[in-house]
Order: C-alpha cells, then structure tokens, then sequence
C-alpha cells in the first residue's frame, strides 16, 4: 500500500518503514520554533519545574513577533524575558522585530523538504509550502519538543487537494483558499492534512502558495502541505540551499477525499464577520461601508501582498473617512517593497505604515479595532473580538480587496479598479 | 480521575480561542486571564462556574489559536472535563498536555445545561445522570492517557525522568 508524503515524513521520524492512518506515535521533530508570546515565558517555567535544558539550541529557532515593538512595560517585559532566554540557552537563530514568524521560517529557509517541523503557534502549517510536515501545537508542547525533541501525534488522514486551471486577474490564492473554506467549512478539514497539487499549483510563486498552508489552520487541519517542486527549488537555491523535489505521495497512496476545484472559475471573495468560512463574491457585499482597512499578518502582508495592494493604489488615494494601515509581514518584505517603488506607491496613496510584526491580527499590536469599527483585513480569522473589541466587526479578503475597499470607502469586487482583459 | 461527575456548562459549534481567551488578555498571568474566560459570549462565566463543573459543546471545540492559557483558564476557574461532539486538534493536545479530560462525544448534543454528567474516561462513556441516558464517546489512546493520567505532560516527563533515575 503507498504513502502519502504525510505518512512518509512521520514514518522517518518515528524511524519506522511505513505508518498508517490513526496510529499514534512518537517521533523526532527535525527543527522547532517558539515566539514571544507562547515561548519563554510558558515554557521557561516549566524547564524550571523539572530542572531540564533545551536540549539542542541549533534546532531552535525564536522569534518576537507578537510584542513587537512593545506598547507598555508588560509587552517589555516578555520581550526581556524571550531574549534571556535565546541567551542562557545559546539559541542564534533568534530574531527580534525582523517579522512574523512564519514567514521568516520560509523566508530564511530554514526549512526543507521532508521535515518534520514544530512550531509553537496556530499558523505553523505555512511551512508546509516548502514542503515539510509542518505542525502548529500549544506551548505545553513546545516544552517538551525543546526539552526531549520529540512528541506524540496520531498519525493524519489526508485530503488530496487537487487545482486545475490558472487564477485570472484580480484573484488570488487567498480568494481560493476562502472559497474552499467557504465550501467545507471551519471544521471540514479536521485532524487531516490537506495536500495541494496540479497544474494551479505549479503555476504559483511560494508566496502565494503559502497562503493555502497559512489557511489550512481556519480549516482545522493538521497542516498543509505543497510537495517540493521545481518552483520549491530555485525558492531554496536563491537562497543557498540546494535539495532535489520531493518527497511526493506514492501514485497508489490511499487519500480520505480528493477534493477537486477550477482556479479559473474562482473570483474574489469575502469571509463575513464573525465566521471565517461564510464566504461570498465581493460583487454580492459591494456597499458595505468599512471605516479600517488592514494589510497585515503571516497571511496577507508578504511582499507579494503588498505588490498587489500597490497595483490597486497607484495614482489612487484612501478615501476620507478611511484608515489604511499596512504591517509588512517581515522585514525583507519591506525592503523589497522599498526596492521596487512598491512601498512609494502605498505611501503616496495614503497608507499608514505599522512596524513589522503579527500587529493587530492576534488583538495585541498596533492597530487594534475599537467598538463598532468595521474593517477589512488580508488577515486569516474574524471571530469576535479578534482584533480588538467584541463589537467590532472584520471582513477578510485579499490585498486587492483591501486596497479597493480602502479606496472605495466600501466593500466592492477589487476588479473594477484594475485593468482585466476582456 | 478515570470518573469525573458535575454540572453542564453548554456551548455552540466552533468555539474560538479568540472567544475563550481574547487576544487583549495574554499578556496577563493564568489567574488573571481566567476572570475572563468566555466573556464575550456568556458575560461573568468565570463566576458562574463552580469546581468540578463540565463544559458541554458541539462540534470543533477550541478552534483558532494555538494558546494553551485557554485550557490552563479553564482549570484554573474549577472546569474537570470538556465534552464536545469534536475538538480542534491543538486544543485537545494542549487539554492533554494541562491535564484537563477532553471528551470526544459525537452523540452530545442530546446534553442540556445544569444536567450532572458522569463521565468514564476508561470505558470511554457519559452518562446524563438526570435522566439515565448512556452515550458513547471516543476512548483516549493508551499513550495520550497515560499523559493525561500524569495531570499532563509536565507530570510525564517527572514520572519519566524519576524512572531513568531508578
């Protein structure tokens, strides 16, 4: 019987030949990751408690991305507190205010294909872009992965997510991903992996992929994950790391579902307070007066995010009575943005630029939504009070809906402010 | 704690952690974020409950974030045991982990607020006391239960560490 790629990673990292569905098991966690937030600060004391170590600082990494950058002495305090810890334990791949985590972690390549990949947040499945088993838990987990590296789990069933055709203008991978949670969701993914691939797929820069892993946590997945390709190898090669494609499921791997879609036939949709999975075509909401509009978090603020923000924005301004606040997901990001005039271009239309960071997304930065604000943001979740107050309300869509609904001054489909072919 | 009986606390699908813990409150400390559990959508819950109290949920429980403060909330205002007819799969593990019994329970929905459940953890049953009604629910794999038996995985790895040393 064939394996998924899933059941492969997990089979190597419980030094076993094959594995099957619901087993539960323990395996070695190949690199971790920690963050400000859930990090230190939980796990330190737990170390404490039992009088035990990091066991290997040099497959750690640590970010600060949560508190960053502080806004009162308890946010101070936690940063201190994550710093002494990279220091007393040794751990150099540390990066304070230098981005979200998730998006470093593919950014700086630290991971590779065929990983098995432990992170101490919700979002950890966008590391399966570069094709690793990438798995987000809680920080009670995270303290034993850096005391033992290792951890339990019950081996997934996967979904093989499978996209024909080619995203047209104005539509986006956050479009897509949307409309499958539309489809399935919050739940319709729960306990499993979901697995994407065809010719959508291969047509896909990482950054755009990585929204589809990103947002495999709205749809209770375990993760999700893009087999290694060649687009996955020239992203690691320009960053200096060779590895060949793969690992790949095996042609007579056994999937729960095969859950099929046309990228073509998708169009830009909205998630609608307070649910991300009730999704509709911005056409059917256009009208909707926003008073915020927010470009930020691991999901919608990589570069390419802020690309196609600047693409609606150019030569536009915010409309009155509109703030418009970008948090550039990592610093490289920002820097690219400033390269290439991407950044001028948001500026001059009138955007309100936030330190790199998770910022408003998790209700803790900058940008937080007071009651009654009523915003749309590329971010990943809208349940209530999510980004501030329980009386606030946030629609999610993609960088060219925000940027359209920014200028706009309402919800509306982003395609009427860009050039589509007919 | 193979038996765990108390009163029902009942809740919807998809409860988020954003709902169980806002964001606003992780800076704080257990004790503190615990004043708030639920607030947004059942005000003074944290008062409510007494201990030994159980949470009865549907399908999806703990969805969002991967915060483990929204199960350490929950022990600390007195909840034992979480039923629901399913778990978001970070906040089952990070139950485990704490020590709180999440109970898998496809058939819960027939449970009302203020009943008394009697839960079996062993043989994997919950039983409305009020009315007599037994429903199945998903035993605990030997391997999560004995995590969960340990009051979680901090309790694991002393009972471990204690064992090499022996």
């Amino acid at each position: 019987m064939g394996q998924t790629v899933a059941q492969k990673i997990i089979a190597r990292a419980a030094h076993r030949d094959t594995v099957e569905p619901d087993e539960v098991l323990w395996v070695d966690v190949d690199i971790a990751m920690i963050h400000d937030s859930g990090g230190p600060r939980r796990i330190w004391p737990m170390l404490t408690e039992l009088g035990v170590r990091v066991l290997d600082p040099d497959r750690l990494v640590m970010v600060s991305d949560h508190y960053v950058p502080a806004q009162d002495v308890g946010a101070a305090e936690i940063l201190q507190t994550t710093r002494a810890f990279a220091k007393e334990f040794g751990v150099t791949r540390f990066h304070e205010a230098q981005g979200i985590a998730h998006t470093l972690m593919v950014e700086k390549a630290y991971l590779r294909p065929g990983m098995l990949y432990v992170g101490g947040d919700s979002h950890t499945c966008t590391g399966g872009v570069l094709g690793c088993l990438a798995l987000g838990m809680g920080s009670t987990d995270l303290f034993g992965v850096v005391a033992t590296g290792r951890t339990w789990l019950r081996v997934p069933h996967t979904i093989r997510v499978e996209i024909d055709g080619a995203l047209a203008v104005g539509v986006t991978a956050k479009d897509l991903i949307l409309t499958i949670i539309g489809d399935h969701g919050m739940s319709g993914g729960l306990y499993r992996v979901l697995e994407f691939g065809g010719p959508a797929i291969a047509g896909m820069g990482i950054q755009e992929r990585s929204v589809l892993t990103n947002m495999c946590a709205e749809i209770g997945a375990k993760t999700g994950i893009i087999p290694a390709d060649d687009v996955t190898v020239s992203y690691l090669a320009e960053r200096g790391v060779d590895v060949e494609p793969g690992p790949v499921s095996d042609q007579d791997a056994t999937y729960a579902e095969t859950w099929r879609y046309d990228a073509t036939a998708v169009e830009p949709v909205i998630a609608r307070p307070h649910r991300h999975d009730d999704v509709v075509p911005a056409s059917e909401i256009s009208g909707v007066p926003v008073g915020r509009a927010y470009i930020g978090a691991c999901t919608g603020a990589k570069h390419s995010d802020l690309v196609m923000a600047a693409e609606v924005l150019r030569g536009r301004s915010v409309a009155p009575g509109v703030l418009l606040q970008v948090a550039p997901a990592s610093r490289g990001a920002w820097e690219q943005a400033i390269g290439d005039g991407t950044a001028a271009t948001l500026m001059e239309a009138g955007a309100h630029i936030l330190s790199t960071g998770c910022g408003a997304c998790p209700g803790i930065g900058s940008g937080v939504l007071g009651p009654g604000e009523v915003c749309i943001s590329t971010t990943s979740r809208n349940a209530r009070g999510r980004m501030g107050s329980p009386d606030s309300q946030v629609y999610l869509g993609s960088a060219y809906s925000v940027a359209a609904a920014a200028v706009a001054g309402e919800i509306v489909d982003p395609r009427m402010l860009m050039v589509v072919p007919a | 704690m193979t038996i765990i009986e108390g009163r029902v606390w009942k809740f919807g699908d998809d409860v988020d952690t954003d709902v169980i813990v806002p964001g606003r409150y992780l800076i704080g400390d257990v004790p503190e974020i615990a004043r708030h559990v639920m607030e947004g959508i059942r005000p003074g819950f944290a008062d409510l409950v007494e201990p030994g109290d159980i949470i009865v949920a549907g399908s999806n429980f703990g969805t969002g974030s991967s915060r483990d403060v929204a199960v350490k909330a929950m022990l600390a205002i007195g909840i034992r045991a979480i039923v629901a007819e399913s778990f978001a799969r970070i906040y089952f593990r990070n139950c485990i982990n704490s020590g709180l019994a999440p109970v898998e329970c496809p058939g819960a929905s027939v449970i009302e607020e203020g009943q008394r459940v009697r839960i079996d953890l062993l043989d994997g049953k919950v039983t409305v006391v009020d009315t007599g009604v037994v429903l199945e629910a998903v035993p605990l794999p030997k391997e999560i239960a004995s995590i969960l038996d340990a009051g979680g995985l901090v309790g694991f790895m002393r009972r471990e560490i204690e064992a090499d040393h022996r």
